[in-house]
């Protein structure tokens, strides 16, 4: 989380300098003798700031883990696809009814996380992988839901008018979309944009189609907000002076207005996140989003949901790293929104 | 009241207008032949074009999307038979009325969505409010961290521990499953007990926090203060004024929140393994039987609109200013 953080540094340091600080740092600066940008006081807050530290470093963690997964599955020297039951080197792996024959799901020192029934994949390999999946996936359509749904905002909210009425109600029209079933129908018809259904969908237009119907309705969220602050911004004074010294739409929108809703812009996309990331384990989970053998997060629920009575610990270790991930993003969500915002508390 | 009914209702079908068609030409203009799909792979070009006769496929697709809302409001003759006043087509898979299909499995999304808001309504506000009242306490500590951590937790992962705990090891109930509410109000509301149970579990935690943290600013409004100043009792202090002041703000996130209440209501169906719309959706999507697919998804938008407009019913009840507007 320290890109976004540093980015916010840079941008908050441009307002200063253009005078078009916000209101609370106005007031904060003011008690500071030493001058400091509002991307540091923001800092300061969050260093103090215990659960927030010790989230973000939950929060790291795992995208580390996440992004070194093939090292980390070298070094352990498993992978997630291969069937280990059927390698000669693990004889008794799963019993006679294709369940891990070791205690609590087959925990071993040579398989930390267990085994998965039936086809015996190593679960920590799969997990490390699956989270890769996700996390990968939930970056980048939460990248691209922010960027549409900013572009958007800002767009209805600065120039008002009859294109604000109309971008209103596209955002309306898509809100009301019951947009898992939506998620559910379009997947196949977008795979089969790409591929005749004759022939095997590759992943990488699996992870492209639920990239495109997720991002479809994930922007409106956003695009409400960045309007309703770009609103009130634009009538501001020190958008009128920019306005009357003579600068241009573009410059006013890039130098005036958006350094000032970079804050609400950030905190709602540490909202946006996780739940990206529920939303497409959401579509493994009901079998419509990765299919076999693709490691995926909320494919693991649904196969420890098939086989949840037999062999209840498969489901363990994703479900406590899930759990631990997205309350760690939650608190993380929370202290970045009071370290900005000191005001509203909780 | 009537007016702004009315004008609701309006809105509603303009809305349902807008989704049928956008999702109509999204789906039928995918290069894909779905009378071969529905026919199989050694399928003769006479049973083809039968079919594609049969499905109405031959038409333009204009032709087909107006037979298809003409469906909807006065019925259509197939094949078949007659398909009576809320038409949605026929499946090209089963052959049956996507209506019939959709009506078999949605009482039990319909008992479970609401079955499990009324719970996390009740549990959400009053624990938030037992955490308002006693802001600073160890039972607000308590009631806002329970709700931190359960907020985390996932249907999918919950679901299994508690069958697990309740079915499995103890055998105290049976795996859920859906008794017509008609048949026997009683096993239906033990059978699907587990289910309510998990999915207003993830629910709660988020009604507690919102119903805490507005409640808190209620009871710091000037009008509260004066009613605790010239001496009213507590009780009436804090239902009449403060509660019912910070019910507003809530129900407004609850507008927004019942496409995630449906959401919440096919995991929760896949989770326990009953039937309900959520898994005709996904059956129907993956065999590519679009003419269900659509009804559902249609039949889904219905069903937000129409607790959308109770919701807003709500608001009216809630905030008297809504009411003249």
């Amino acid at each position: 989380m320290t890109s976004p953080i540093e980015a916010e540094d840079a941008t908050a340091s441009v307002a200063l300098d253009e005078k078009t600080a916000t209101k609370t740092t106005a007031a904060d600066s003011a008690e500071t003798p030493v001058g400091r940008s509002p991307g540091q006081l923001m800092w300061m807050r969050f260093k103090r700031d215990r659960t927030g530290v010790v989230s973000a470093i939950v929060v790291l963690f795992f995208f580390a883990v996440a992004a070194l997964a093939p090292v980390i599955s070298s070094l352990y020297g498993k992978d997630p696809y291969t069937l280990y039951a059927q390698e000669p080197d693990y004889p008794f792996l799963l019993d006679d009814f294709a369940m891990p024959s070791g205690s609590f799901g087959g925990v071993s020192s040579e398989f930390w996380f267990g085994v998965e029934p039936n086809l015996g994949r190593d679960v920590f390999t799969m997990l490390l992988y699956g989270m890769r999946t996700s996390l990968f996936m939930a970056l980048v359509l939460t990248f691209f839901s922010v960027l549409t749904g900013v572009i958007v905002g800002m767009v209805g909210g600065y120039f008002g008018g009859k294109v604000d009425y109309w971008l209103g109600r596209v955002t309306d029209f898509f809100l009301s979309f019951p947009s898992q079933l939506f998620f559910i129908a379009f997947m196949p018809i977008v795979t089969a944009l790409f591929v005749s259904p004759t022939d095997e969908t590759p992943t990488y237009l699996r992870a492209v189609a639920i990239l495109l119907v997720m991002w479809f309705l994930g922007w409106m969220g956003m695009a409400r907000l960045v309007r309703s602050s770009v609103l009130s911004l634009r009538e501001r004074e020190f958008v009128e002076a920019a306005k009357v010294s003579g600068a241009s739409r573009w410059r006013i929108v890039r130098k005036e207005i958006l350094p000032n809703i970079v804050t609400p812009i950030l905190v709602q996309g540490t909202y946006t996140l996780p739940s990206s990331i529920l939303s497409i384990a959401f579509l493994s989970f009901v079998g419509v989003g990765f299919v076999e053998p693709t490691p995926d997060w909320g494919r693991m629920f649904a196969i420890g949901a098939e086989i949840y009575e037999q062999d209840p610990a498969f489901m363990f270790f994703p479900g406590i790293a899930m759990v631990v991930f997205v309350l760690c993003f939650n608190l993380l969500g929370d202290s970045v929104r009071d370290a900005f915002d000191p005001k509203t508390g909780r | 009241m009537l007016q702004f009914l009315v004008r609701r209702l309006i809105g509603a079908v303009v809305i349902m207008f807008l989704i049928g068609a956008f999702t109509f030409f999204l789906f039928y203009t995918v290069p894909q032949d779905f009378a071969q799909l529905s026919c199989g792979k050694n399928c003769s070009p006479e049973n083809i074009a039968v079919i594609r006769e049969n499905l109405g496929l031959d038409k333009p697709i204009t032709t087909q999307f107006w037979e298809f809302m003409r469906g909807i409001v006065a019925g259509r003759d197939f094949a078949v038979g007659h398909c009576s006043a809320p038409c949605l087509g026929q499946s090209f898979d089963t052959g049956d009325f996507v209506w019939d299909s959709i009506m078999d499995r949605f009482p039990l999304t319909l008992s479970l969505t609401v079955g499990s808001l009324v719970i996390f309504l009740v549990i959400g506000l009053g624990s938030g409010m037992l955490a308002a009242w006693k802001r600073g306490t160890v039972v607000d500590k308590a009631v806002s961290g329970a709700s931190m951590v359960l907020s985390s937790f996932q249907i999918y992962f919950l679901g299994p521990i508690v069958l697990g705990i309740f079915v499995y090891s103890t055998g105290w109930m049976d795996n859920p499953k859906y008794v017509p509410f008609l048949e026997s109000p009683i096993d239906w509301a033990v059978a699907l007990l587990i289910p309510w149970a998990v999915m207003a579990t993830i629910f709660t935690a988020q009604y507690t926090r919102m119903s805490r943290s507005t409640m808190i600013e209620q009871l710091q409004e000037e009008h509260v203060r004066t009613a605790r100043a010239k001496g009213m009792p507590q009780r009436y202090v804090f239902f009449r004024y403060a509660w019912r002041g910070s019910l507003a703000p809530i129900v407004t996130i609850l507008g927004m929140d019942l496409s995630g209440l449906l959401a919440g209501g096919v995991v929760t169906e896949f989770t326990f393994d009953l039937a309900g719309i959520g898994r005709l959706a996904v059956d129907s999507s993956m065999s590519k039987d679009l003419p269900v697919t659509m009804g559902v998804m249609l039949f889904g938008a219905f069903f937000i609109l129409l607790l959308n407009i109770v919701v807003d019913l709500a608001y009216a009840y809630i905030d008297p200013r809504v009411r003249l507007a």
